[in-house]
């Protein structure tokens, strides 16, 4: 199958510079990244389709044609991409009103754990081992907790960064 | 083939929104609309039942949508798997409905616009269900799409910071994972022709390995995003908890197994020969392990449910690396299973809410006394979901355990390890949230300066001993009829298991579906 060299460069670029706008904070730059990305698929769909032929559609003709599937696919990817980016706005600018920016947040929850790790604290789900109650299993319960903060701790790297609120 | 019957295959995906624009029109009464969307699903009900006893008795059903043939057009399927999974996404999605319902009358009315749930919610049950039905890879796209969008407007439904704050995360990576998977179909196409799930295999089988295996990373990278598999799980527990409890529940139950169930199709009828075992079974286990060890960690009901929810899907993904007939059928099993325990899980996490005016285990305590019923109904599921017997999730475990040791080799062996210790830690962190809200009496002194795992809702801890709250029977009666159909589940699972097992020898032998779909339907 012959391709058209042109063709696949724009969409390289295209993915290319989607896929490092989308690794920004701002809300407002991942959607113009996830715009990028949906034009650089949507060629990606007409590179697929391949060279002209018999069309499926038409039936026997002699004339060559460009496959309409993938056209009809890419326009649908176009129908999605637009409505998804115009409720991706609606929420940045939602974000910017509520907090005066859109920048997307660490979880809350996740930035506490670490916080207590720092502290060398408890969990919060951790049971105080309380005198006036017998004995029951909790005793080890203390290592399995620690292990477990300290798993949340090393799965979310950047403790400083986006502090919530 | 009786071919006005299988147009019952369109009644699902259509009917919901045909509802949806309705609710729309009548958005100023919401007692129309109340009556629109109970009857629209009802009817939805009744006709994935039909679908699923015609797919039992003779076969997948099969539409060509507009009368195009199955490789241009669009092909509804409903094989035993999809109309399975149909009936129980169903029936889960209108007891969340009327679930809904109590809770809207009860508590919304003030900040939430209710005009925009009723049809949100039809759209997203159309969305499920055209997921379910669709023959071939851009429908079902199409369908994932529709469910995501109705899913970006319920998760941030209101537009409170918090939940704008989990729906940007929600919808970022929602929308990554749909690039990937237009990424895939555009790939699968230029190197097939055809997105047809029913023309693909042969087609597939002509490739060479190295094309095919890339595909098929493709697909199951997409798919793992959707189903939330370890190391793509991260975004649901961040997302999901701060959701209104209805929503919450009805994403917990089906969004994510949408994306096993996208997983069980490709898997068996696209790539049958090359099951990537030792990837999957591997991504299973620590699926498994890694959710359930932050779900011990947690102090809040509903995240320490969504983490439980993303362990849970390391069995299904189990039963599904191990690639045999039993493993299937555990796995399809453990679907069904666990879309009903798990919604039902979050709606009783949203009665506590009700009734406390929060779900974090520091602040409740004492439940079992103040509110029996709820004790009960938080323990019934909660026990189902441990795999305590005689429940449906102790038969799920059992199968897939069962299919673990029959494959024989050490990695399905410390697969079932890892399901049983698994199991055993879910028994500890619903048993210690049960203690904790239920058991033991509420603790006084909570110091609000402690940063605690759960404290999104600062403003509402307004929990006093002397405010008498009764469960809302609009609210509680749907969560005890979701209850009471986990537990028939266990009663009825004789049949169940049965049409599990035939739904994997369909998938298995494969021609069924392959011939519905490209043979002569209108």
């Amino acid at each position: 199958m012959s391709v058209d060299l042109a063709l696949i460069i724009a969409i390289g670029v295209l993915v290319a510079c989607g896929t490092t706008l989308v690794l920004e904070r701002s809300l407002t730059r991942i959607l113009v990244g996830f715009v990028l990305l949906g034009n650089g698929v949507n060629l990606f769909f007409i590179v697929a389709s391949g060279p002209p032929g018999a069309a499926p559609i038409v039936g026997a003709s002699d004339e060559r044609m460009a496959d309409p599937l993938p056209q009809a696919m890419a326009l649908t990817a176009i129908v999605i991409t637009l409505g998804v980016t115009a409720f991706g706005l609606a929420l940045a600018y939602r974000t910017w009103q509520l907090e005066g920016h859109d920048d997307v947040q660490d979880d809350v929850e996740d930035a506490l754990v670490i916080r207590r790790a720092e502290r060398d604290d408890t969990s919060a789900s951790f049971d105080e081992v309380d005198e006036s109650l017998p004995e029951e299993e909790g005793a080890d319960l203390p290592a399995v907790d620690d292990e477990v903060t300290r798993e949340n701790d090393e799965d979310h790297e950047s403790p400083d960064d986006g502090d919530p609120r | 083939m009786n071919h006005l019957a299988s147009q019952l295959v369109l009644v699902p995906v259509i009917l919901p929104l045909l509802g949806a624009g309705l609710c729309l029109a009548f958005g100023r009464s919401a007692r129309a609309q109340r009556i629109i969307s109970i009857v629209t699903l009802s009817i939805v009900v009744v006709a994935a039942g039909a679908l699923l006893w015609r797919a039992d008795q003779f076969g997948p059903q099969a539409v060509n949508v507009g009368g195009w043939p199955a490789e241009l057009g669009i092909s509804l399927v409903a094989d035993r798997l999809s109309a399975l999974l149909l009936v129980v996404s169903t029936v889960v999605t209108l007891s969340v409905l009327l679930y809904s319902f109590g809770q809207g009358i009860v508590e919304f009315g003030r900040d939430t616009p209710l005009s925009v749930f009723h049809p949100t919610f039809l759209v997203l049950s159309a969305g499920v269900s055209a997921a379910f039905l669709s023959a071939d890879l851009f429908n079902l796209f199409v369908g994932f799409e529709i469910l995501l969008a109705a899913s970006y407007v319920l998760i941030t439904l209101g537009g409170t910071e918090a939940r704008v704050r989990a729906g940007t995360i929600y919808v970022i990576v929602s929308l990554i994972s749909s690039v990937l998977f237009l990424i895939s179909i555009a790939a699968v196409y230029a190197a097939t022709g055809t997105v047809n799930l029913a023309a693909l295999p042969e087609r597939i089988a002509a490739l060479p390995e190295p094309l095919q295996l890339v595909l098929q990373l493709m697909l199951l990278l997409t798919f793992s995003i959707k189903a939330a598999v370890f190391p793509l799980s991260a975004w649901l527990p961040d997302s999901y908890p701060t959701a209104p409890a209805p929503v919450t529940a009805v994403f917990a139950g089906l969004l994510t197994k949408v994306g096993i169930y996208a997983i069980i199709r490709v898997q068996t009828t696209v790539f049958p020969d090359q099951p990537l075992r030792t990837l999957l079974l591997c991504a299973a286990i620590l699926t498994m392990v890694v959710g359930i060890l932050g779900a011990v960690a947690q102090s809040d009901i509903k995240r320490l449910l969504s983490f439980t929810l993303v362990s849970h899907i390391g069995y299904m993904l189990f039963g599904i690396a191990l690639a045999t007939e039993a493993g299937y059928a555990g796995a399809i099993f453990y679907v069904v299973h666990h879309i009903t325990v798990q919604t039902a899980l979050f709606l009783v996490a949203g009665l506590i809410e009700y009734r406390t005016g929060t779900t974090q285990l520091d602040r409740l305590g004492g439940l079992a006394r103040a509110a029996p019923v709820l004790a009960v109904l938080f323990f019934v599921p909660a026990m189902n979901l441990a795999g305590i017997p005689p429940f449906s999730g102790f038969l799920g475990k059992l199968a897939l355990i069962q299919a673990g040791t029959e494959s024989g080799d050490w990695l399905a062996y410390s697969g079932v390890g890892a399901g049983l210790a698994v199991s055993l830690l879910t028994l500890y962190a619903v048993a210690k949230a049960w203690n904790r809200a239920f058991w033991q009496p509420r603790d006084e002194h909570v110091d609000d300066d402690v940063p605690s795992t759960g404290a999104l809702h600062p403003g509402q801890n307004t929990v006093t001993e002397d405010k008498v709250l009764r469960l809302p029977r609009g609210m509680a009666l749907p969560t005890l009829a979701l209850v009471a159909f986990s537990v028939a589940l266990t009663v009825a699972a004789g049949p169940l298991i049965g049409v599990s097992q035939r739904a994997a020898d369909e998938l298995v032998e494969r021609t069924p579906y392959i011939d519905a779909v490209l043979g002569d339907v209108p």
